[in-house]
C-alpha cells in the first residue's frame, strides 16, 4: 500500500464546508408577509443589525457531538458508583448539593424558555439557529442535572432532602434566592432578560465559578459526578456567550441602546455577585473539607474568572464603543468578598437558619478555621467563636442557634432585591417604593429596585421593563408562626413525622437527630413588618443606624 | 483555636446507617401517571414550579402589566389540572440526543451511500426539477412550524408541556436542516442544480403560497396551544404527510430515487411522536370535568380556522403530481388518506374535523 493511501482518501467524498452548511441552513427563514409574527415579549431596544452566528454549527453535526458529551457523563457516573465513590465521598460536600442542585434546574430551563423570547427579536435568521441550538442545551443541562440529583439520592447516605427537591425549591427562603436568578433570565424586557442579564453576564462571567471552579472542589472531596457533568454543561456554554455577544454587538453600534445597555449592566452584574457570589461562595469554602493552603480562594478564584477573565477582556473592552462600564460596581463587589466577608456571613447566616433548611449543614471544625485564617487574615477573630457555638448548639436538646440569645447573632433583614438577608450591616439601607418601605443589602440592590425596575429610566419611558412582585420576604410567610408548624408546612420533616429534614452536624445516628419538638415554641417574625411598624424619621433612623453597628458574637467557653 | 469536635461517618454510601428518612430513595412531590414513576417524570414534573403547588412566594419577577413569570391567561383553555400531562413519547435530555444522533446518522449514511453509488445522476430529470422547486420549498414550512414551536415553548403552565413542545421544535428545525443540507449535498453531483430555486418558489410560486399562508397563520397565533395543536392536529395530516408520505415518498422511488424517501422518512417518524403528545394533551382538555366543552368549542374553532387554510394549501398543491414523468399515486388518493388521517384523529380527542 502506497504510504500516502488511507482510508479516509478511499471512502472521502466532496461535501459542502461547514461554512456554506450554515449558510444555507440560515437562509430558511424568511419576513412573513401573509400573517406578522406577534411581538409577544417586547424590549426597549433598537436592534437594528443582522446579528451573527459566530459558532456556524448545524443541528447534523450538533446532535452526535452531544450525545458523545452524554455518553462520557454516563459513563462515569456508572464508574464512580464502580469505584465505590459514596464510600469516600464527602458528606459535608453532597449536604450543599441538596440546595444547589433544587435550585440549578430551574434556571437551565428558563434559559430555554428565554430563546423565545430573543428568537424573534434579531433581524434575519443565523443567530436564530444559535438560539435554537441555546434552547435544546438547556433542556439538556436541566435535565441532566435533573439525574445528577436523583443519582445523589439513590446512592448517598442521606437521600433526605433530595427526595423532596422541587416541593423544597418551592418553599425555601434560600431557593427563592435561586429563582430571583431564573426569572430574571425570562421576565420583563426581552433583551434585559434574555440578553445581558443571561447569556452577557451570567452565562459569560458567572458560569465560569458556578461550573468550573465549583467542579474542581467537588473533586476535592470525593465527588467525581458533579465535574463530569457540569464540566460537560460548561462546554455548552461557549455557544450561549457567543450567542450573547453577537446580539449585543447587533445593538451597541447604535447610541440610543447606550442608556439601557449601561443601566443593565450594571444591574445584572450587582445581581449576579449579590446571589451567586453568595451561593457558590459558601459551597466551595465551606462545603469542602480541602484544606490545602496552595489551592485558590473563592476570593482568589473570583479574581480570576470575574474580574480578569470576564472585568478585563470582556468588559472593559465595550468602553470602546462608548459604553459607560461601572468599574465601581466592580472593585465594590471585590471589597465585598475580600473585606467585608459576604462569603463568610451568608455562610453564618445559612447556618443560623439550618432548622429553616432540607439539608446538613456540620460546624467548621480547627483545620477548618486555620484555613480561613490563613486565606483571610482576621477571619477567627470575627467568626470562630461563631462556629464553636455552632458545634455547641447542633446537639438536640439546646436551644436552637436562630433564637438563642446567648450567641449574639442579630437575625438579619432581608434584601428585597437580590433576597439575600442584609448581611454586610454597614451597607444596609432602606428606601420607600411606590409609597411602601423596603430594605436593602446595598446600595446596588436599592438601585436595582427603586431605578432599574421601573417605567422610567433617567428620563425616558421604559414600558417593557419588568418589576419585582410577590411574598419577596420569606420570613413574612411565617410570621407568627411557630418553628415547628412552619417546618411542617414546608415540608421539612422526615418520613417518620417527626424527625428534621435538616440537622445541624453529620452524625447519622437517630439519637443524634433534631425533632420537631427540640424546635417548638419558638416563633418566627417578619424583620420588614417590625421595620415598618417604626415611625417614619427618628425612630426608623434610629433602626437603620442600630443596624449598621452589627453585632458581636459573645465568646463561646 | 479550638472547637468540638465533629463525629465523621466512615462512609457516605447508601446504606451505611439506618435512621429516619434513611430509605426514602424516590421523588415523593408530585403523583406518577401510572403506579411507579417513571424516569421522564423524575426529571420533568415540577421543575418548573407554580403556586398553586410549591411555589410559596409566588412568582417574584413580573411583566410591566403584572403579569407573572408564566400565566394561565396565555392560552383560552381552560384545565383543572394542568399538571396532569405527561408526554407519550417520554423524551428527557438523553433520549432526545440518543434518538435525534441516530436519524443524523442514518441520514448522512443514506445521503453518502447514495452519492457513491451515482445515485443522484439516475434521479428521472423531472424529478430532480421536484425536489430542487417543491421539496426545497417544503423545508422552509418545516423551519416555520420548528420556529413557531420554538416560540410557544415559552408559555406553557407546566414543564411537561413545554418540554414537549420544545422537543417537537427540535425535530422540525433538525428535518429543516435535514432537507437543506440533503438539497446541497445532492446538487453537487448534479450540475446545474439550483439550491436558491426552494425558497424563490416558497415565497413566489403559486402553488406554495397557501401553504406558506398556513404556516405563516400558526407562526402568528398568540395562543401557545393554538399553535401547537394546529401545528399536529391540523397541517400535518392535511398538508406534511400529504406532501411527504403522499407524495414523496410514494413518487420518489419510480423516478430512480432510492435516497429521498429514507430521508423524509425521519420526519414521519417524528411526526408520530409528537402527534402522541398533543393528542394526549388535546384529549385530557377536552375530556376536562370542568372545561372540556369550553375546550372543544375552542379547539373545534382553531381547527376551523387552520383546516381551511390547511385545506386550500393542499388543493394548491396539487400541480405537484403531474409533474413527475412516472405517474404512481394520484393527488385524489393522497388528499382521501389525508382526509381519513385527520378524520380519526378528531375522533379520537372528541373534536370536529375540518
Amino acid at each position: 500500500m502506497s504510504e500516502t493511501l488511507t482510508l479516509n482518501k478511499i471512502v472521502n467524498q466532496k461535501g459542502i464546508s461547514t461554512a456554506e452548511a450554515a449558510n444555507r441552513v440560515s437562509d430558511l427563514g424568511w419576513t412573513p408577509s401573509y400573517v406578522q409574527e406577534a411581538m409577544t415579549f417586547p424590549t426597549d431596544y433598537k436592534i437594528s443589525r443582522v446579528p451573527r452566528d459566530p459558532m456556524k454549527q448545524v443541528l447534523r453535526s450538533y446532535f452526535p457531538m452531544q450525545e458523545e458529551k452524554d455518553n462520557r457523563v454516563y459513563g462515569a457516573l456508572d464508574a464512580a458508583l464502580r469505584g465505590d465513590m459514596f464510600r469516600n465521598v464527602e458528606p459535608r460536600w453532597v449536604e450543599w448539593m441538596k440546595l444547589f442542585l433544587a435550585i440549578i434546574p430551574f434556571p437551565e430551563i428558563s434559559a430555554a424558555r428565554s430563546m423565545a423570547m430573543v428568537g424573534r427579536l434579531a433581524p434575519g435568521e443565523e443567530l436564530r439557529t444559535g438560539f435554537t441550538m441555546q434552547m435544546v442545551d438547556e433542556f439538556r443541562h436541566s435535565t441532566i442535572q435533573m439525574n445528577l440529583k436523583k443519582w445523589y439520592m439513590e446512592n448517598y447516605i442521606d437521600p433526605a432532602g433530595f427526595d423532596i427537591t422541587e416541593a423544597a425549591f418551592g418553599k425555601c427562603y434560600a431557593t427563592t434566592i435561586g429563582r430571583q436568578f431564573a426569572e430574571g433570565f425570562l421576565t420583563g424586557d426581552a433583551i434585559t432578560a434574555a440578553n445581558i442579564y443571561l447569556t452577557v453576564v451570567a452565562e459569560t462571567a458567572f458560569t465560569n465559578t458556578l461550573f468550573v471552579a465549583m467542579p474542581s472542589e467537588a473533586a476535592r472531596n470525593g465527588d467525581y459526578a458533579l465535574p463530569t457533568v457540569f464540566l460537560s454543561v460548561q462546554s455548552d456554554e461557549s455557544r450561549h456567550i457567543g450567542n450573547g455577544h453577537s446580539m449585543l454587538m447587533a445593538m451597541i453600534h447604535d447610541p440610543s441602546n447606550h442608556q439601557l445597555l449601561e443601566r443593565d449592566l450594571k444591574y445584572a452584574f450587582w445581581q449576579n455577585h449579590a446571589i451567586v457570589d453568595a451561593a457558590i461562595g459558601t459551597f466551595i469554602e465551606y462545603g469542602t473539607t480541602n484544606r490545602d493552603k496552595n489551592k485558590e480562594s473563592y476570593a482568589e478564584l473570583w479574581h480570576r474568572w470575574i474580574y480578569e477573565d470576564y472585568y478585563r477582556t470582556y468588559m472593559l473592552p465595550l468602553e470602546k464603543y462608548g459604553i459607560k462600564i461601572h468599574h465601581d460596581d466592580v472593585a465594590e463587589a471585590w471589597d465585598r468578598i475580600v473585606k467585608k466577608n459576604y462569603v463568610h456571613k451568608t455562610a453564618q447566616f445559612f447556618s443560623v437558619g439550618w432548622s429553616f433548611n432540607f439539608w446538613r449543614i456540620e460546624a467548621q471544625t480547627e483545620k477548618d478555621f486555620e484555613w480561613f485564617e490563613h486565606k483571610y487574615p482576621g477571619w477567627y477573630a470575627e467568626f470562630g467563636d461563631y462556629w464553636k457555638w455552632y458545634a455547641k448548639l447542633s446537639k438536640p436538646g439546646e436551644k436552637v442557634i436562630a433564637f438563642n440569645s446567648d450567641v449574639g447573632y442579630v437575625y438579619p433583614h432581608r434584601c428585597w432585591s437580590c433576597m439575600v438577608p442584609c448581611l454586610i450591616r454597614e451597607d444596609f439601607c432602606c428606601d420607600e417604593v411606590d409609597g411602601k418601605v423596603y430594605t436593602y443589602c446595598s446600595e446596588g440592590c436599592r438601585w436595582t429596585h427603586k431605578v432599574a425596575f421601573a417605567a422610567e429610566y433617567e428620563g425616558r419611558a421604559t414600558p417593557a421593563m419588568g418589576r419585582f412582585s410577590g411574598r419577596r420576604e420569606w420570613e413574612e410567610c411565617y410570621h407568627g408562626w411557630d418553628h415547628a408548624d412552619a417546618l411542617v408546612d414546608l415540608g421539612f420533616v422526615r418520613s417518620d413525622g417527626k424527625t428534621l429534614v435538616p440537622q445541624p452536624h453529620l452524625r447519622f445516628e437517630q439519637k443524634d437527630m433534631w425533632t420537631l419538638d427540640h424546635v417548638r415554641g419558638n416563633t418566627l417574625g417578619s424583620p420588614l413588618r417590625a421595620f415598618r411598624a417604626l415611625k417614619p424619621g427618628a425612630e426608623r433612623d434610629a433602626a437603620v443606624a442600630e443596624y449598621r453597628k452589627g453585632f458581636t458574637i459573645n465568646p463561646c467557653n | 483555636m479550638s472547637a468540638s469536635p465533629q463525629t465523621v461517618q466512615k462512609s457516605g454510601a447508601a446504606g451505611s446507617a439506618i435512621f429516619a428518612g434513611s430509605d426514602s430513595r424516590k421523588y415523593n412531590y408530585y403523583e406518577p401517571k401510572a403506579r411507579k414513576a417513571t424516569h421522564y417524570e423524575d426529571m420533568t414534573v415540577d421543575v418548573q414550579p407554580d403556586p398553586e403547588r410549591y411555589l410559596l412566594q409566588d412568582w417574584i419577577i413580573s411583566f410591566p402589566d403584572g403579569t407573572p413569570t408564566y400565566s394561565k391567561t396565555w392560552t383560552k383553555a381552560l384545565s383543572s389540572n394542568w399538571h396532569q400531562f405527561r408526554a407519550v413519547d417520554q423524551e428527557w435530555e438523553r433520549t432526545h440526543y440518543q434518538r435525534q444522533s441516530t436519524i443524523c446518522g442514518m441520514v448522512q449514511g443514506v445521503i453518502e451511500n447514495a452519492r457513491k453509488s451515482g445515485a443522484p445522476k439516475r434521479f428521472d430529470a423531472a424529478w430532480v426539477k421536484v425536489l430542487q422547486d417543491h421539496l426545497g420549498a417544503y423545508k422552509h414550512a418545516e423551519f416555520g412550524l420548528g420556529t413557531s414551536l420554538m416560540q410557544a415553548q415559552r408559555y406553557g403552565y407546566t414543564q411537561m408541556i413545554n418540554n414537549a413542545t420544545l422537543t417537537n421544535s427540535s425535530y422540525k428545525l433538525r428535518f429543516s436542516q435535514d432537507l437543506t443540507l440533503y438539497l446541497s449535498e445532492i446538487g453537487m453531483d448534479l450540475g446545474n442544480f439550483d439550491h436558491t430555486a426552494g425558497k424563490t418558489h416558497w415565497l413566489e410560486d403559486p402553488i406554495w403560497q397557501g401553504t406558506r399562508r398556513a404556516i405563516e397563520a400558526i407562526m402568528g397565533a398568540t395562543d401557545y396551544l393554538e399553535q401547537y395543536l394546529a401545528t399536529n392536529l391540523v397541517f400535518e395530516p392535511l398538508v406534511g404527510e400529504l406532501f411527504r408520505s403522499g407524495f414523496i415518498m410514494q413518487m420518489a422511488a419510480s423516478q430512480g430515487d432510492f435516497a429521498t424517501p429514507s430521508v423524509v422518512a425521519a420526519a414521519e417518524a417524528d411526526y408520530e411522536r409528537n402527534l402522541a403528545n398533543t393528542v394526549e394533551l388535546a384529549h385530557m382538555l377536552t375530556h376536562d370535568k370542568e372545561h372540556g366543552a369550553h375546550n372543544t368549542k375552542l379547539f373545534n374553532g382553531w381547527i376551523a380556522h387552520h383546516g381551511a387554510l390547511a385545506k386550500e394549501a393542499a388543493a394548491n398543491l396539487q400541480p405537484i403530481w403531474s409533474q413527475p414523468r412516472v405517474k404512481v399515486s394520484s393527488f385524489d388518493d393522497a388528499q382521501e388518506r389525508a382526509h381519513n388521517r385527520i378524520q380519526t384523529i378528531c375522533s379520537q380527542v372528541g373534536l370536529k374535523a375540518p
